[in-house]
């Protein structure tokens, strides 16, 4: 280095650390780890207080993280940045997170996983997640999703005991691992063809170089990495057997911030390109990404009989109508991602939620035909449910049709009128699945056989979340307008 | 710039070679009359059950584990001390950082030994 | 030949070599052993590309920690029943061999026949800087400062991960 780099470094170090408060909610996190585990440390009854404490400080993070959207800066050398959307995302994570530890006080003491590491393990993965969502620098990305994958091979696995836990944990773990390495791979051949791993430029940067074709494998290696983060097909075999083997509160993290946080890294990245030709090369990729995930998870949907089953292959179809969003490639479509990443996730915690209320604590109760006759003997539990399930079906007033809208929008707007109209059947598909539980919870014959023990902080999860779907359905204009600032 | 590694793998090539010499010097030197008695494994002068290779405890992994973490933070300090000097103080060409080099080193080192602590004090160096 | 064509050749034949040991060896544990001594050669070969770094990373992290870890994992899950996998799954193997062949041919064709490496263009004095330990240094404490915090809580997540994973009585 040269004393105009060394200079350059001193003076931007200077201007970092006196933004802090600009990037605090991470600092904040990173600290309450650090608390977090020298209470888990020191403290004899740490499983009382860590949930409080996680539940505190992660809507302490959320608060201030929309309190700050407007704060935008990037600091560090160009590798972290704040405000606007990378706000916005920080909020879904931090907010989800914190119904996650609601919806898991509880459960993790039924389900003999009732350790103070979990509340670590899910700061942690927040962390990782804000990590991807500030990310400036592809490296940034990657470190982020270390952070937040090893959580969660971690957190799949969380049931030692059990055998389908294990299981779950491995595939994760090996796919997963898997996946990690063709995104390097990727990050590596795009910064021999770039020259600059900063995210503003790396594309633009690649479509520029006169031989790019390293490049343009290393994008397509990024995308394919990605892909199975999200799960989309034909990526996404993993998905129904680690959901389905992971304890449910970890799966409802995995399920919501998990794919939100690659989401996430997919926006940023493919935010700078936006509307220019450079993307013409992504987009049919995209496409028929989205187009294979939207059938094959609404189709096979049908046939589970497994509740969390079910809502994985319906966390496959719903990747595949956020891909429309990216390959649209417009500002409409990356509005509308936002906003139904956002609708997705407290649906799914909602979801998942209840899921894991019905769970007995032998890991019965978790098959379709045992929500039978829910409606009248819990009345209330079937009614938030069908809620979710409406939302999920992209049935207006709630969040999850106006998230579908804006994204059939935006890729009419850029010539994919195909694609929406795909999505159209595909989301009439789904209806089929998501109200056949309604239907059973209500008009189902016999008693029901389910005797959950409904705890107030579950039911305080579960009901935000349900507040958060209607009122993000009912007023979507505003959500839209605070995106679209961005 | 090669010519500066030639004493490093003058000693690589000695340890090798000593090492291969000592291992197998008695082999081929050493006596060899073999009877049966001689060549069936050893176990206490009974006749030998199953196999000898047992598998390993659980235990072996999380010690390999915990290895593997931390000799990567070792990764971490190795340049930081090849370069350390010259980015405190600034040399001829360069002007001097100073502190934030040292403190994003103890901070990296705090978190991390945090979770040395971690580890000590829910026993995983214990063998139980 | 220069002293760098002849190291070359003997790091190259050696990791060749303790490759296909690796790859035709009935244990496992003698796969693995094997593996480490490829290791050492690709060290060798990572110094001749001036590389200092790598080449002490593979050592001590590689050969050192992670075959480690092989073996401890190898002895722990003693695979018997895999000595007949391809015995077994004949299907697997023509598959194996295929699969083995296309990377070949894909880098073969993408070092000779293809002008993917020309492409990318460094200067040989710049290529000679940036595998230094120093060079990497300088760059890792000040541009890549908050990545390297970052990878601090990486590697604490890891501890606990492993831990809570493995240990037998966790309370």
């Amino acid at each position: 280095m040269d004393s105009t780099a060394i200079n350059n470094f001193n003076s931007d170090l200077a201007v970092s650390l006196s933004a802090f408060w600009s990037y605090f909610p991470i600092v904040f996190l990173a600290g309450v780890i650090l608390i977090s585990i020298a209470i888990e440390m020191y403290s004899k009854s740490s499983k009382k207080i860590l949930p409080w404490f996680t539940v505190t400080a992660l809507l302490a993070c959320a608060y201030y993280s929309l309190l700050t959207v407007t704060d935008t800066g990037v600091y560090f050398s160009g590798m972290f940045a704040t405000g606007g959307l990378t706000n916005i995302f920080n909020f879904i994570f931090t907010f989800g997170g914190a119904i996650v530890v609601l919806l898991s006080v509880d459960y993790i003491k039924k389900s003999g996983i009732y350790y103070g590491e979990f509340y670590i393990l899910l700061q942690s993965a927040v962390l990782g997640m804000m990590m991807i969502a500030g990310a400036k620098d592809m490296i940034m990305i990657f470190i982020g999703l270390e952070q937040m994958s090893i959580t969660f091979y971690v957190m799949a696995g969380l049931n030692r005991k059990r055998a389908s836990s294990n299981e779950a944990a491995l595939k994760y773990f090996l796919l997963g691992a898997f996946a990690t390495g063709f995104i390097v791979y990727g990050i590596g051949l795009m910064y021999g063809t770039a020259g600059t791993l900063n995210i503003d430029f790396v594309f633009s940067n690649i479509f520029a170089a006169e031989k790019n074709l390293p490049g343009i494998i290393g994008i397509l290696l990024f995308l394919v990495g990605f892909s199975f983060k999200i799960g989309a097909v034909p990526f996404h075999m993993w998905v129904p057997d680690v959901y389905q083997g992971a304890p449910t509160s970890s799966t409802a993290l995995m399920a919501t911030g998990g794919k939100v946080a690659a989401f996430t890294a997919l926006i940023l990245a493919f935010r700078p390109v936006l509307g220019t030709e450079t993307l013409a090369v992504i987009t049919p990729v995209l496409a028929v990404f989205a187009l294979l995930s939207m059938f094959y998870g609404s189709i096979v949907a049908i046939a589970q009989t497994d509740i969390k089953r079910m809502l994985a292959y319906s966390s496959i179809a719903n990747a595949g109508y956020m891909l429309i969003g990216l390959a649209a490639g417009n500002d409409y479509g990356i509005e509308g991602v936002v906003y139904y990443l956002a609708a997705y996730s407290f649906m799914n915690l909602g979801a998942f939620g209840i899921v894991a209320l019905i769970e007995s604590a032998d890991e019965k109760n978790l098959l379709i035909s045992d929500y039978n006759g829910l409606g009248t003997k819990y009345p209330v539990l079937a009614a938030l449910l069908s809620l979710f399930m409406f939302a999920l079906s992209g049935i207006p007033p709630f969040a999850g049709f106006f998230g579908k809208y804006y994204i059939f929008i935006a890729a009419i707007e850029s010539n994919l009128t195909w694609l929406a109209i795909a999505g159209v059947i595909a989301s009439v598909i789904s209806v089929y699945f998501y109200l056949r539980i309604v239907v059973l919870m209500y008009f189902g014959k016999g008693e029901s056989q389910v005797t959950p023990e409904i705890t107030n902080a579950s039911l305080i999860g579960i009901v935000i979340s349900a507040l958060l779907v209607i009122v993000m359905g009912v007023f979507p204009g505003s959500v839209i307008n605070l995106i679209s600032n961005f | 710039m090669l010519e500066n590694y030639i004493p490093i793998f003058i000693v690589f090539t000695f340890a090798m070679v000593f090492a291969l010499l000592t291992v197998f010097s008695s082999e081929i030197i050493g006596p060899k009359r073999p009877s049966k008695e001689k060549l069936s494994p050893y176990e206490s002068g009974m006749k030998p059950i199953g196999t000898a290779e047992e598998r390993v405890s659980i235990k072996y992994y999380l010690v390999a584990m915990l290895f593997i973490i931390f000799d990567l933070e070792v990764i971490f300090i190795y340049p930081w001390a090849v370069k350390f000097k010259e980015l405190y103080h600034g040399s001829a060409v360069t002007p001097a950082i100073g502190l934030p080099v040292f403190v994003s080193m103890l901070i990296f080192l705090v978190v991390f030994e945090l979770g040395f602590l971690y580890a000590y004090k829910k026993g995983a160096f214990r063998w139980d | 030949m220069e002293l760098a064509e002849i190291l070359f050749l003997a790091f190259a034949s050696i990791a060749v070599v303790t490759a296909i040991f690796t790859v035709i060896s009935r244990s496992p544990v003698i796969s693995a052993l094997f593996l480490v001594i490829n290791f050492g050669a690709l060290s060798g070969l990572y110094l001749l590309l001036s590389a200092q770094f790598l080449s002490v990373v593979q050592v001590i992290v590689y050969a050192g920690a992670i075959m480690v870890l092989f073996l401890f994992v190898l002895m722990l899950l003693r695979p018997e029943k895999e000595d007949k996998y391809f015995v077994v799954n004949r299907k697997m193997k023509i598959f194996a061999v295929i699969v083995g062949l296309f990377l070949f041919g894909q880098l073969a064709f993408a070092i000779f026949a293809s002008d993917i490496g020309q492409t990318v263009s460094i200067e040989s004095s710049r290529s000679e800087q940036i595998g230094k330990i120093a060079y990497i240094g300088e760059n890792l404490y000040t541009t890549y400062l908050f990545p390297f915090e970052a990878i601090a809580f990486v590697l604490l997540v890891a501890t606990i991960g492993a831990i809570v994973i493995s240990k037998k009585k966790l309370d």
